[in-house]
C-alpha cells in the first residue's frame, strides 16, 4: 500500500484521481447538507453522529489497529470535558477558573491524554478479557468519583452553561456552525488515523498487533508502542468529549457511565471495527436508532425506554452476521455481486 | 543471490569489535524442576559459522531464544560482542546487531512482503515511532527493495504474506534477519519443510552473506547443516555433548551412535 508502493504507480495517477467517485459524492453531500436538512437533523443528529464517531473512531484505533480493546474512551472523552468546564467557564462560577479558549482547549486535551497513557500503561501488561475488565474498572472508578467528588467534579450535579467560544463572530453552538465544527473535526481525526496507520508508527502497531513476539525480535519496543498508541488514541477521544460537553451545554457523571462507556463499544463493533469510517457508520445508526425509535415504539403502544431493546437486537444481529459490522456485510455483498459478473466483460452472468 | 546483494551492511559497520561476538557462561533455564539447557558455555567468534545438530528436545530452541531475550536465563551470563546482555529486554539486544529467524514463520500476515521488510529495517534504525510515512526516496524504502530481491522476492512484494507458499515464507524470514547491519544472526531450522530445490537456495542463501557476519544455525538436515557451518556443537538432553568441525563429529562414534543408532530416519 501507500507507504511501499513501487515508484512508477503514483506518478502516473495524481493522488486527486486515486479518490473514488463514491468519496467525491459524500463529501458534497456532507458539505451541502445545511441547505436542505433542518436545525435538529444539522445539530442533533449530525453533530451527535459526528462526536460519537470521534470516541469510537479512538477505540477502533486502538481495537483495530493495536488489538486493544479499551472501554476507557468515553472516560477520557469526559474527562477532556470536565477540563473544559473545570478550566474554563461555565455556570458553577465557583469552581470553573474562567481561563482564556485557547489555554483552556489544550490544556483540556493534553490532561485527558495524560491521563489516557497512564491507564494505557497499566492496561498494556495484560492481554485480551483481561485488557477490557482493567479499563471497565477505571472507567466505573472515574463515573463514582466525579459523582461524589464535589471539589472539583461538583459531583451529581456536574457542571451547566458549558459552550464554545466566541470565535470570529460565530456562535459556534447555533446549529449550521456546529454542524461544521463537528463535521471539520471528524473529517481531520479521521485522515489524522488514516494517515498515521500507513506511517512507521502505525504499521508497527499492526505488527505489533500480529507478532508482539516478532516485533521485539526486530528492535521494536512493544511496550511503548502500545502506550503510545494510548496516547494518540486519548487525544481523539478528547477532541470528541470536547464536543460533547460544547454540544449538550453540561456534563454531569452520567456522560461517562457504564452505559455510556458500553456504547462506544457497540457503536465501534456495529459499524466496523477494522476499518476507520467504521465507527461514524456505527455512530450514525445509533443516533437513528436513538433519536426515532421512541416514536416508532410508541406508535406499536410500547414504552419509549423499549429503545434499548432495539440497539441491544440490532446489537446482537451485527455480531452474529458480520463479525465486521456493517462494514463487513457491505464488503461481502460487493464481494458476491463482483463474482457474479463476468471477469472480461463485466457484465452480469446469467443465471 | 550474489554476495553485493547483502554487503550494504558491511560498510555502514565500520568495524568489528574484537573480541567474541557471543560468548555463553554456565547458561541454564529451569522450567519448573526441568532443565530445558544445563550448564551450556561457548564462545563463538565474529563471522563463525555454526551449526547446533541434537535431537529433539536437546534445547536448542531454548538456547536461542535465551540468547535473543524472549526468555531469562535462570543462571548464567549471555555476552554480546563483550558487553553483557543477559539481562535486557529482546529489543536492546537486536538493536546491538543480534538478529533471529523462528523455527515456524513469525510474520505479519496481515501487511505486505514489502511492508514486512520496511518494518524489518524501521525497526533497527531511528524514527520508529514516526507518525509522518516515509517519503518517496527514503533510504530504509530502497534497502527494503534490496533485501527482497535478496531472497528472490521481488515478484511477490506486494503480496499480503499470508498469500505465500511455505517456501517464499521462510524466504521472507530470512529477510528480516538480515535488515539494519545485523552482526550475528541466529537461524532456527531453516530448511524446514523445504523442498530439495530450496534446500539448495537456502544453502546458496547463507554462503553467500557477507563474511562479517557470523551465524548459528539449528539443523537436523546433516547435508544442510555441514554445508554451512564450519564448527559444530552437538546438544543432548540441554548439555553441550561435542564440539568440533564438521568432519569430527560426522566421524565420531559417538555422535553416529547417538544420532542414528537407535533407528533414527
Amino acid at each position: 500500500m501507500a507507504v511501499t508502493e513501487a515508484p512508477g504507480r503514483q506518478l502516473q495517477t495524481p493522488w486527486i484521481e486515486r479518490i473514488p467517485a463514491a468519496w467525491w459524492a459524500l463529501g458534497f453531500l456532507l458539505l451541502a447538507m445545511p441547505a436542505f436538512a433542518n436545525n435538529f437533523w444539522l445539530f442533533q443528529v449530525f453533530g451527535w453522529t459526528f462526536i460519537l464517531g470521534i470516541i469510537a473512531l479512538s477505540l477502533m484505533f486502538l481495537a483495530g489497529y493495536g488489538g486493544m480493546v479499551s472501554l476507557l474512551q468515553m472516560t477520557v472523552a469526559a474527562l477532556g470535558g470536565y477540563m473544559v468546564a473545570i478550566l474554563g467557564t461555565s455556570g458553577v462560577e465557583q469552581i470553573s477558573l474562567g481561563l482564556p479558549w485557547w489555554l483552556t482547549i489544550p490544556l483540556a486535551i493534553v490532561i485527558a491524554a495524560v491521563f489516557g497513557t497512564l491507564v494505557g500503561a497499566l492496561a498494556v501488561r495484560t492481554e485480551g478479557i483481561y485488557t477490557i475488565m482493567i479499563t471497565l474498572a477505571i472507567a466505573s472508578a472515574f463515573f463514582y468519583f466525579a459523582r461524589q467528588n464535589y471539589g472539583i467534579f461538583n459531583g451529581y450535579t456536574g457542571f451547566n452553561l458549558v459552550v464554545p467560544p466566541q470565535l470570529f463572530g460565530v456562535d459556534w453552538r447555533q446549529p449550521t456552525a456546529f454542524y461544521y465544527l463537528t463535521l471539520g473535526c471528524a473529517v481531520i481525526c479521521y485522515a489524522a488515523v488514516v494517515y498515521v496507520s500507513r506511517s512507521p508508527f502505525g504499521l508497527a502497531l499492526q505488527g505489533v498487533r500480529d507478532n508482539p513476539r516478532r516485533m521485539a525480535a526486530l528492535g521494536f519496543n512493544v511496550t511503548a508502542h502500545r502506550i503510545a498508541a494510548y496516547t494518540l488514541a486519548s487525544v481523539i477521544a478528547a477532541v470528541g468529549g470536547i464536543l460533547l460537553v460544547w454540544q449538550n451545554a453540561q456534563i454531569s457523571p452520567g456522560t461517562a457511565g457504564i452505559p455510556a462507556v458500553i456504547d462506544i463499544l457497540v457503536i465501534a463493533v456495529v459499524g466496523g471495527i477494522r476499518r476507520p469510517i467504521g465507527p461514524f457508520i456505527g455512530a450514525l445508526i445509533y443516533v437513528l436508532l436513538r433519536t426515532f425509535s421512541p416514536d416508532v415504539l410508541s406508535a406499536f403502544g410500547l414504552s419509549n425506554e423499549r429503545f434499548k431493546l432495539l440497539i441491544g437486537l440490532g446489537f446482537l444481529a451485527v455480531v452474529f452476521f458480520s463479525p465486521d459490522g456493517v462494514l463487513g456485510l457491505w464488503e461481502r455483498w460487493k464481494a458476491r455481486r463482483g463474482r457474479r459478473r463476468d471477469p472480461l466483460t463485466g457484465k452480469e452472468a446469467g443465471q | 543471490m550474489s554476495d553485493t546483494d547483502l554487503a550494504a551492511p558491511a560498510d555502514r559497520l565500520g568495524s568489528v569489535s574484537a573480541g567474541a561476538a557471543l560468548e555463553l557462561r554456565g547458561v541454564t533455564k529451569m522450567f519448573g524442576a526441568l532443565a530445558a539447557i544445563a550448564d551450556v558455555t561457548m564462545t563463538v567468534r565474529p563471522g563463525e559459522r555454526r551449526a547446533v545438530l541434537g535431537s529433539n528436545g536437546a534445547g536448542k530452541t531454548t538456547l536461542f531464544n535465551c540468547v535473543t531475550g524472549d526468555f531469562l536465563p535462570t543462571s548464567g551470563t549471555i555476552r554480546l560482542f563483550g558487553e553483557d546482555v543477559t539481562r535486557f529486554p529482546a529489543h536492546e539486544r537486536i538493536r546491538r546487531g543480534l538478529r533471529r529467524t523462528y523455527q515456524i514463520s513469525l510474520l505479519f500476515g496481515g501487511l505486505s512482503v514489502a511492508d514486512n521488510v520496511y518494518l524489518a529495517c524501521r525497526g533497527v534504525s531511528r524514527g520508529r515511532f514516526s507518525l509522518l510515512r516515509p517519503f518517496r526516496g527514503d533510504p530504509l524504502l530502497t534497502r527494503a527493495g534490496e533485501l527482497i530481491e535478496a531472497v528472490h522476492l521481488t515478484a511477490a512484494r506486494d503480496a499480503l504474506v499470508s498469500e505465500l507458499s511455505y517456501g517464499q515464507q521462510r524466504q521472507l524470514e530470512i529477510a528480516l534477519a538480515l535488515a539494519g547491519a545485523p552482526r550475528f544472526v541466529l537461524f532456527d531450522e531453516p530448511a524446514a519443510g523445504l523442498s530439495p530445490t530450496e534446500r539448495a537456495e537456502l544453502v546458496s542463501i547463507l554462503n553467500g552473506l557477507p563474511e562479517h557476519i557470523g551465524y548459528i544455525i539449528i539443523e537436523h538436515d546433516m547435508d544442510v547443516a555441514l554445508r554451512v557451518a564450519e564448527s559444530v556443537t552437538m546438544m543432548h538432553n540441554g548439555r553441550i555433548f561435542k564440539e568440533g568441525t564438521p568432519e569430527e563429529i560426522e566421524n565420531d562414534p559417538e555422535v553416529q551412535e547417538l544420532y542414528l543408532g537407535d533407528g533414527h530416519g
